[in-house]
């Protein structure tokens, strides 16, 4: 691999992670949106049930953790995100 | 002693008293002033002997040796070469380019009388 | 039917369990070979401690009561946890890279190292967990009742049950807990067993909810039914406890000291917060998800007025699965134990490190400094610790009777803890926060946490008198614990939250903005809040191996390739390590940071292997250094440049010089020869005709006056040519007088004609005569006369006639000199000017200085003489300005 290419491709690699960052700081937001609704249902009129409400706050449950799941995975290499300065590789 | 003599020399104080010197030794004495034709000079007169100064107009002393040397009639015809400079090198430039005997002016005439009948016995 | 012997039988093994579990663990760390410790798994089951017997039996209960509400505990941490990136992931950089122990130290060392801080969250966080503690024990206490109460054959006494059940937590927290003081506060056994405590909790959940979902209502459908013909089948949470709670749990979640130890105290790996970002929240998830269904088919199937808190544990009871009960109950066992292990190891130490160790080191006036001395003491004092905070927890329950809802002390003790907020998470991101305002906050933050929910969970009566509720503190109105300045209706804990962090928030700020900050504060400050620039991830020694070859990579651009690798080699091969990569241990980096000091200066390589290893935060000071040398470097190497080019210079400079001084001894050694040359030939004229005159006898008198005279001349000539040479020198040499007169030009041309000589008629312009010049007189003669003297000598014309004709050019004379001769040719014009040059044979006798030392004369007296051609014959020009300055010598 050339260089321009293997730089190339460090410049991907390092621009999709930045991108996984922003994901990672976008997720509980969203989060806090969703988990938001819930508030809007005691002031409603129709009255919402139980059932669909446990169907609504587990099944956000579950979205979060899957997709914070894939967002770990890609924040893998250094996981911390401060990357190591000298000794270059 | 009935031998001839080109003096080859410019100054003509110098050229009168040398001659003055030979003439009175029994030389015949001919007299030459510049350097340009001074060979051809020593040709037609087949002297045997040349005085020759180094500083010449129109050609070198050392030239005119080198030619007189070169040539086959005067090959032999034993030279002294006068000069004004009496450093080493120019003693052993004269001796290279084929000067017989070589003296520093101003000289002794009995200095000069004895080289120019040493040259021409030998 | 499951007798309380068989029940105290199974719990002892499973507490035999968890110790062996736990001391396998510690053996293991110590060994070294703890790698399968140190998996991001343990670690977030580590997390689940936060699930405590709230989670297990008070959740239930709280469904029960107030349906859905119960997720808003689980809501928060989730959401903490996905948002790990924000808050979570900076403050275990931070725990690591400063070395925290507890939530007391971080605060206090962000703070300026302040022990005052340290204290006040040390009380706090104890005063605040108490209770936590003793619904702990209430819990247990209450589980065991349980299956008591379905017949057994000893009753026992809650309180003993309760004290039991302490002082067994005491044992284990001391055995493991306090084994050997890690520096960095790490409980490998511990971690282990409430791991594995985690394990159990969620099982035996899951289980329940499997039986109560499939076994007991017929699948999902069925339950769904169930739940929609429940009294909670509307969801009915109020807008300010939905959001409220889920804040609160939030906070807690990072404010809890057990939360605290686990998540940055223990953590092994920054790493493992990644895997906890989806699989706590996950576990939370699976906690929660059968907590409903358990509490319909409670409500549906137990009697009026049974505990909905202990569903988990009658349900399977009552339907005869007295396997799963067992399960359950174990279950909620661990989920106390843990809680309080934990709980108590984090307490004791922030009680031991910032309250009992500072004063007895005061005390002891610091002398005793012997390590031995001190570690005893440590550990004692932990020990004592995890007693009484164990201790205090059993008296509070003792106190309170045991009888509160347990949901409601939970969410006592969360509030306080979140006081701790707003002063841990300033400290982590605002530069500004300073110690009196994280004082002000703390401060304002727990006596309204006090007034509004602390005391009056006590109940109204207990400590809070019945009047204060009804008419405010000191009778003032707006001083009512559950209704400060007239807000009323809101629910108690909202309100007292919403007091306690708004006003808590605000003194943070304000007094922080007021007030400036002690140098050390800010340089903490600086360090936490940008600890991401500053730290690489410090990293065990796990990660050694690829540090030895950064290291080897840096190493091999300073030293050269070769010297590297074989400095490199030959520590490998002293450590015992294969191949040519070292263990990168401290002997190791001293030495190679002294190899490349050589190169770069020791700052400079401490920076690098620093960087490399990422243990040491490159300090300020370190910096500087490099600056320094840098800056010193730079100087010298300019001065070096400088020099060299000095050097160049001078180089050139000396080449030149001795150029010219060779051109010049070649010149001279010219002129010397040519001098010599002209002085010989007349004397050798001169020698001869003297000795012809001594030696010849027979003269005649015309040979003799011939002779003699030819003699005179020739001194005669020799003489003038010795003049010659003296006056060109002393012209050359520029030490010439001049001594300026004025006088005509007419004039000087006559004195000239005269000096001359006869036989050369020269032809002037009349009107020349009178033209007035100021110059050295003597010598412009000098010069005329040679010219004259020249046309003489040489001028070949029949009749040699000299035309001088003048000019005048601004300040300048300009005075011709042409002959009728044949000229000079263009060749030798400027030859002529030359020292001994002379044209034409010799008979006429010059020494050829002659013109030689016209110019020399005219460039004394400003002006010039140049050959003119063009003319008839020869012709001279000479320039002169009409008044002469004396020039510069």
């Amino acid at each position: 691999m050339t260089p321009e290419q293997e730089a190339i491709i460090a410049e991907r690699r390092s621009y999709r992670r930045r991108r996984m960052i922003d994901a990672a700081r976008l997720l509980p937001v969203f989060g806090v949106a969703f988990f938001s609704i819930p508030l809007l249902w005691s002031g409603a009129e129709g009255r919402t049930s139980t059932t669909s409400a446990m169907l609504y706050i587990f099944g956000i449950w579950a979205v979060l953790a899957a997709t914070s799941a894939a967002i770990s995975r890609h924040l893998r290499p250094e996981g911390g995100g401060s990357s190591r300065q000298a000794g270059g590789r | 002693m009935g031998k001839q003599v080109l003096v080859i020399e410019d100054e003509p104080n110098i050229i009168e008293a040398i001659s003055y010197i030979l003439s009175r030794d029994g030389w015949e004495v001919k007299t030459h002033s510049n350097g340009h034709d001074a060979v051809e000079a020593a040709r037609a007169r087949g002297p045997d002997l040349i005085v020759l100064d180094v500083m010449l107009p129109g050609k070198s002393g050392f030239d005119i040796l080198h030619e007189i040397r070169g040539d086959a009639a005067l090959g032999q015809v034993p030279v002294l070469m006068l000069t004004a400079r009496g450093q080493n090198k120019d003693r052993e430039m004269a001796e290279r380019a084929g000067a017989s005997r070589y003296m520093t002016k101003p000289f002794s005439n009995k200095d000069f009388l004895d080289a120019v009948r040493d040259l021409v016995r030998s | 039917m499951v007798t309380l012997n068989l029940l105290i039988l199974i719990c002892l093994a499973y507490v035999v369990f968890l110790f062996a579990v736990a001391f396998a663990a510690d053996r293991a760390a110590i060994r070294g070979r703890g790698k399968w410790l140190n998996t991001p798994l343990v670690y977030t089951l580590s997390l689940s401690i936060y699930c405590t017997a709230w989670t297990f039996y008070g959740a239930v209960g709280f469904a029960a009561r107030s349906g859905l509400e119960y997720v808003t505990i689980y809501l928060g941490p989730t959401l903490v946890m996905v948002g790990w990136w924000w808050a979570l992931r900076k403050m275990v950089r931070v725990g690591r890279a400063q070395r925290i122990t507890s939530i007391a130290d971080l605060i206090s060392s962000r703070y300026g190292k302040s022990n005052g801080l340290a204290v006040f969250v040390t009380i706090f966080a104890v005063i605040g967990t108490t209770p936590y503690i003793a619904l702990q024990l209430q819990s247990v206490t209450l589980s065991f009742a349980v299956f008591t109460e379905a017949g057994a054959a000893i009753p026992l006494s809650h309180q003993s049950t309760a004290l039991w059940v302490a002082a067994g937590l005491v044992l284990f927290t001391i055995l493991f807990g306090t084994r050997n003081l890690d520096a960095n506060e790490r409980h490998h056994g511990v971690v282990m067993a409430i791991a594995l405590e985690a394990v159990v909790k969620l099982f035996a959940l899951l289980a329940v909810g499997v039986f109560v979902v499939w076994g007991l209502s017929g699948g999902v459908q069925g339950i769904v039914a169930r739940i929609d013909a429940s009294k909670i089948a509307e969801f009915d949470v109020s807008g300010s406890r939905w959001a409220g709670l889920t804040m609160l749990s939030a906070a807690a979640f990072l404010c809890l000291p057990r939360m605290f130890q686990v998540m940055v105290v223990e953590n092994e790996d920054e790493g493992h917060l990644r895997m906890a970002s989806w699989a706590f929240p996950t576990y939370l998830m699976l906690m929660s998800l059968f907590v409903v269904p358990i509490a319909v088919v409670g409500l549906d199937l137990m009697p009026e007025g049974a505990n909905p808190d202990l569903f988990v544990l009658t349900v399977p009871l009552s339907e005869g699965q007295n396997g799963l009960a067992i399960l359950s109950f174990l279950g909620g066992f661990s989920s106390a134990t843990s809680m309080v292990i934990v709980a108590a190891i984090a307490l004791s130490t922030m009680v031991s490190n910032h309250i009992v160790m500072p004063l007895w080191l005061s005390a002891t006036g610091g002398t005793a400094v012997m390590s031995g001395d001190m570690r005893n003491v440590a550990l004692l004092t932990r020990r004592f610790s995890i007693a009484g905070v164990i201790f205090l927890g059993y008296l509070y329950f003792h106190v309170s009777g045991g009888g509160t809802a347990l949901a409601a002390i939970g969410l006592v003790s969360f509030a306080g803890v979140a006081q701790f907020l707003p002063a841990m998470i300033g400290g982590l991101f605002w530069r500004g926060a300073t110690r009196s305002g994280a004082f002000a906050g703390l401060g304002m933050g727990f006596l309204l946490w006090l007034f509004t929910l602390f005391l009056p969970s006590f109940g109204p009566g207990t400590i809070l008198p019945q009047a204060v509720f009804d008419q405010g503190l000191f009778g003032l109105i707006w001083l009512r614990p559950q209704a400060l300045f007239g807000i009323v209706g809101l629910d108690p804990l909202v309100h007292a939250v919403m007091w306690s962090m708004t006003l808590n928030t605000g003194a943070f700020v304000l007094v922080s903005l007021l007030s400036f900050p002690q140098p050390v504060e800010r340089l903490q400050a600086a360090q936490y809040v940008d600890v991401f620039q500053h730290s690489v991830t410090t990293g065990s020694w796990s990660g050694g191996m690829a540090q030895s070859e950064d290291l080897l990579i840096m190493s091999q651009r300073i030293l050269g390739a070769p010297q590297a690798q074989a400095f490199f080699a030959s520590a490998a091969r002293a450590q015992g390590v294969n191949g040519y990569l070292p263990e990168p241990s401290p002997k190791f980096l001293n030495q190679l940071e002294r190899e490349l000091a050589g190169s770069v200066g020791g700052a400079t390589a401490h920076a690098m292997v620093s960087q490399i290893v990422g243990r040491a935060a490159v300090s300020v000071e370190d910096l500087m250094a490099v600056a320094d040398e840098t800056a010193q470097i730079m100087e010298y190497s300019s001065r070096l440049e400088a020099k060299s080019a000095e050097q160049t210079r001078t180089a050139r400079q000396l080449r030149e010089a001795n150029e010219k001084l060779t051109q010049l001894s070649v010149q001279k050694d010219e002129f010397l020869s040519q001098v010599s040359h002209e002085l010989r030939t007349p004397m050798t004229s001169i020698r001869a005709f003297s000795e012809i005159l001594r030696d010849t006898r027979e003269l005649s008198a015309g040979e003799q006056a011939k002779y003699s005279s030819i003699i005179h001349d020739e001194t005669v000539r020799l003489t003038r040519l010795l003049d010659d040479l003296l006056d060109l020198s002393v012209l050359e040499s520029g030490r010439v007088n001049l001594n300026l007169q004025a006088g005509t030009l007419g004039n000087m041309l006559d004195r000239a004609e005269a000096a001359a000589g006869a036989g050369l008629r020269i032809e002037r312009g009349k009107a020349d005569g009178d033209i007035v010049l100021t110059t050295d007189l003597d010598r412009l003669a000098q010069v005329f006369i040679n010219l004259m003297a020249n046309t003489r000598k040489y001028c070949d014309a029949d009749e040699p006639v000299l035309s001088i004709s003048t000019m005048r050019t601004g300040g300048d004379l300009v005075i011709d000199f042409v002959d009728n001769g044949c000229g000079i040719r263009a060749g030798q014009q400027a030859v002529i000017f030359e020292k001994f040059s002379r044209l034409g044979d010799n008979t006429v006798g010059g020494a050829g200085l002659g013109l030689a030392i016209c110019r020399e004369i005219m460039t004394r007296l400003g002006g010039a003489i140049s050959y003119l051609p063009g003319q008839a014959g020869a012709a001279f020009r000479v320039t002169l300005p009409l008044e002469t300055r004396v020039a510069a010598q």
